[in-house]
């Protein structure tokens, strides 16, 4: 015990024995694997190691004609004649069987997408359960949802997920879609498609009608050729805002309806009355969680000017203990940027950030030489009037400005295109009340931040899209609330 | 930052309105925290060296009623060789007695490293003159206790008479002092599962720790909750933060219900994370705990052998 003490952790990977990856996969139609109409196909990867984990089809507009309507077959003949509570049966066992297979769903997730294993085991896969356990618990119940005394459902909705949580957003997406009655046609993000179809093994081994669930794989055309086709009664996405803008103008004029969750520029603001250490942590947890590929990050930390010192001097220590790598390594706290595509993204916002005079700082931290890396990173020094605190960076990257007042934080959090989330840190009950009513986002957390939770409704204001995804509006989304 | 903490102990205000200033811990934040460092995963190598550093750490104790000499020289026999087939085994960091016990446990233990902790101050409730607990404390001191464990006023404390508190502090610390100008160090026992919210505990470590405590420690093993991760995480940020604002360095020690070597390892991640490797040393953290060593001695020689042997490989008591 004579040396100085150094508490390394041994490296603790996850085994990546409990999932079998194919070589190649085909698209999810009618309840059966089928090939693609054309022989295009593209390769997903993992981000920590750029490894070829798989060779995925690239579905096309004749592809997506064939999901669309093994959907509206599924639609008309089996699901919208099922009673509400048979629909249930369907979507308990498939939370059941989640949860069994959570294990080898997490590992999938963290392969495909890079996020740390912790987080796809402790987070992501039993939310994922949660969803489905949530909206199983509706479909018996929509006529006492407060949407009418007989809502319907649309008939097929088309579905587009993006990246960041992979299996995470297609629960939001097709647990409340059908509990409401609906059919779906989901397209996963063409960087991590793996998870979404082990789900559709899942769909097989809970012996779904065939049909209820089809998912087609592939990148904007694919998506574009769902949101376009005609027999799509209904569209949601979850994506970036200039997507989510295409989409808005593809489907105005027709009967289609639509729900977009977009981007944002959480305003995470910190009163100096503020549980210090907590509040730190859930800085650090609102921007660093998931590699900050979070809409509702909070990218933008307000710090009343009277313990800015403080507060920074803690933020900083409590960076240099974050652990960044392999994200299957149980021990890791931030895994790789999913893309090199969104890398060069980071590098260029941040880059801009430097050019603006806005300083910035890194823990030291030794990053993998393969695969897409970003050291966590903050910006001090930034203002309104810099980029860095306008755009949504969709990374590790923090930009840190101040306020006096309560009014002033109230402002400058509005002051911007999106509403989708913000944080308030403060002891006092009445402030926190006070600034969540001044606050035009659609989630405001108090003393802690990015829960998520089936029962809650999530969805933003401004540019952050429109429409709402859990809970009972969440439901009201696939339902029309004629009564007939 | 210490001409700060020179007012705060000018008047009874004065401390209460520098401890009332403090920030607040939020229960749900700190709750979650703990939870996410206790699912770090430690194997091989680390695993060693942590249990290890766990047993030079412990506090051996016995603090009963029908403790006997012959109780007192077993427990210090135990402490200066934990696994007597192994020489490789480290020695435990103390032995803690009541105040009457010390000379047999100083004599047992003579120059083999291993402390002397005495129990003092009308150990477990406090609730005694304070002249009494003084004469406690310096039987234990006299007896040749290197280190004093000292209760807190509870009562005192809830009632928000923080400077009683504070004065019983630096009495019993002026009590440690030895006839050659040496000190016993002093820890102070909270009973955190007395004082029950995380912002009292942050209060409470403060207060010690301006009173000139060298450790501060969750509780006397007599009142559940005992010691508990999130407790002490907050004792950590306090003794981070008292250094980074006085420059002095105070020990952290929690005690009571922590059993297994799992629950050790968390502990001292916890340390590793919050208040850094500075503290992960015997010097500066401990465990106040009577089983927890024999399940560290059968890990180590799990780890060693390959194989469990079972309790009848380790020593009683």
């Amino acid at each position: 015990m004579a040396d100085k003490p150094i508490f390394e952790y041994a490296p603790a990977p996850q085994s990546r024995s409990v999932v079998d990856i194919r070589s190649s996969y085909g698209l999810f139609i009618g309840g059966e694997f089928v090939e693609g109409a054309s022989a295009a196909s593209f390769k997903t990867i993992s981000p920590a190691t750029e490894e070829v984990l798989a060779e995925v089809t690239e579905a096309n507009a004749e592809d997506v004609d064939r999901a669309v309507a093994a959907a509206r077959r599924a639609y008309t003949r089996v699901w919208s004649r099922m009673p509400g509570a048979e629909r249930a049966k369907y979507l308990y066992r498939i939370a059941r069987i989640i949860a069994e297979r959570a294990r080898e769903f997490a590992v999938l997730e963290s392969l495909d997408n890079g996020k740390p294993i912790k987080e796809s085991r402790d987070a992501d896969i039993p939310l994922v359960a949660q969803w489905f356990f949530y909206y199983a618990g509706w479909a018996d119940k929509l006529a006492y949802a407060g949407l009418g005394t007989n809502p319907k459902a649309h008939g097929v909705a088309g579905q587009i997920i993006p990246w960041n949580f992979p299996l995470m957003m297609l629960a939001w997406k097709i647990a409340p879609a059908l509990a409401a009655g609906n059919t779906v046609v989901l397209k996963p993000a063409e960087t991590t498609p793996l998870t979404a179809l082990l789900f559709a093994e899942v769909c097989q081994q809970a012996d779904l009608p065939p049909g209820v669930v089809n998912i087609v794989t592939g990148a904007g055309a694919t998506g574009q050729a769902i949101v376009e086709h005609p027999d799509v009664d209904k569209v949601a996405f979850t994506g970036s805002t200039d997507v989510g803008k295409a989409i808005a103008r593809s489907v105005a004029g027709t009967r289609k309806k639509v729900t977009l969750e977009l981007g944002g520029k959480a305003a995470n603001i910190v009163f100096d009355d503020a549980p210090v250490d907590q509040a730190v942590d859930g800085i650090v947890n609102g921007i660093f969680f998931n590699q900050g590929h979070v809409c509702c990050a909070g990218s933008r930390l307000l710090v009343q000017e009277s313990v800015y010192d403080e507060l920074l001097d803690r933020l900083k220590r409590r960076m240099t203990t974050l652990r960044v790598g392999d994200p299957l390594d149980k021990n890791t706290d931030i895994g790789a940027i999913n893309s090199a595509e969104q890398l060069a993204r980071i590098r260029e916002l941040s880059a801009i950030g430097d050019a603006e005079g806005a300083e910035r700082w890194s823990p030291p931290c030794e990053l993998p030489a393969n695969g897409f890396w970003f050291a966590p990173t903050i910006f001090t020094g930034v203002t309104q009037a810099h980029r860095i605190a306008r755009e949504e960076i969709f990374g590790p990257v923090l930009s840190v400005l101040t306020f006096r007042t309560p009014a002033e934080a109230v402002e400058k959090a509005n002051n911007t295109p999106y509403g989708l989330s913000a944080g308030v840190w403060t002891e006092k009950g009445s402030r926190i009340l006070s600034i969540a009513n001044q606050l035009r986002a659609g989630v405001v957390w108090a003393n802690t931040f990015n829960k998520f939770d089936p029962a809650s409704p999530f969805g933003g204001y401004k540019e952050s899209g429109y429409g709402r995804e859990g809970g009972k509006p969440g439901l009201a989304a696939y339902l029309t609330e004629e009564s007939n | 930052m210490s001409t700060t903490i020179d007012e705060a102990t000018r008047s009874a205000d004065s401390l209460r309105r520098f401890l009332a200033g403090l920030p607040g811990v939020d229960q749900v934040g700190a709750e979650e925290r703990v939870a996410d460092l206790s699912r770090r995963s430690i194997k091989t190598t680390s695993k060693q060296y942590a249990i290890d550093l766990a047993i030079s750490m412990v506090d051996l104790t016995t603090l009963e009623g029908a403790d006997t000499p012959g109780k007192v020289r077993a427990l210090s026999n135990k402490a200066m060789r934990p696994d007597p087939t192994d020489g490789s085994c480290p020695r435990a960091a103390a032995v803690c007695v009541y105040p009457d016990l010390v000379p047999v446990a100083k004599q047992t233990l003579g120059d083999s490293g291993v402390n002397v902790a005495s129990v003092a101050t009308a150990f477990p409730s406090g609730r005694a003159a304070l002249s009494i607990r003084l004469d406690d404390t310096r039987t234990a001191v006299e007896a040749g206790a290197d280190e004093i464990d000292m209760v807190i006023d509870r009562g005192a404390f809830l009632a928000g008479d923080y400077q009683r508190v504070y004065d019983d502090i630096v009495a019993v610390k002026a009590a440690c002092e030895r006839a050659d100008g040496t000190h016993a160090h002093l820890k102070v026992i909270f009973e955190t599962g007395e004082l029950q919210t995380y912002d009292n505990v942050r209060r409470a470590s403060w207060l010690a720790m301006m009173a000139g405590a060298d450790f501060i420690k969750t509780s006397t093993g007599k009142v559940q909750p005992a010691a508990t991760l999130p407790v002490t995480l907050v004792m950590l940020e306090a003794v981070r933060d008292f250094r980074s604002a006085t420059g002095r360095q105070v020990g952290v020690k929690p005690a009571g219900g922590i059993r297994t070597t799992k629950d050790a390892i968390k502990y001292l991640v916890v340390v590793n994370e919050i208040a850094g490797p500075d503290w992960l040393t015997p010097d500066w953290f401990r465990f106040g705990a009577s089983s927890l060593l024999n399940d560290l001695l059968m890990q180590r020689q799990r780890m060693l052998t390959g194989h469990y042997s079972g309790p009848d490989y380790v020593t009683l008591d």
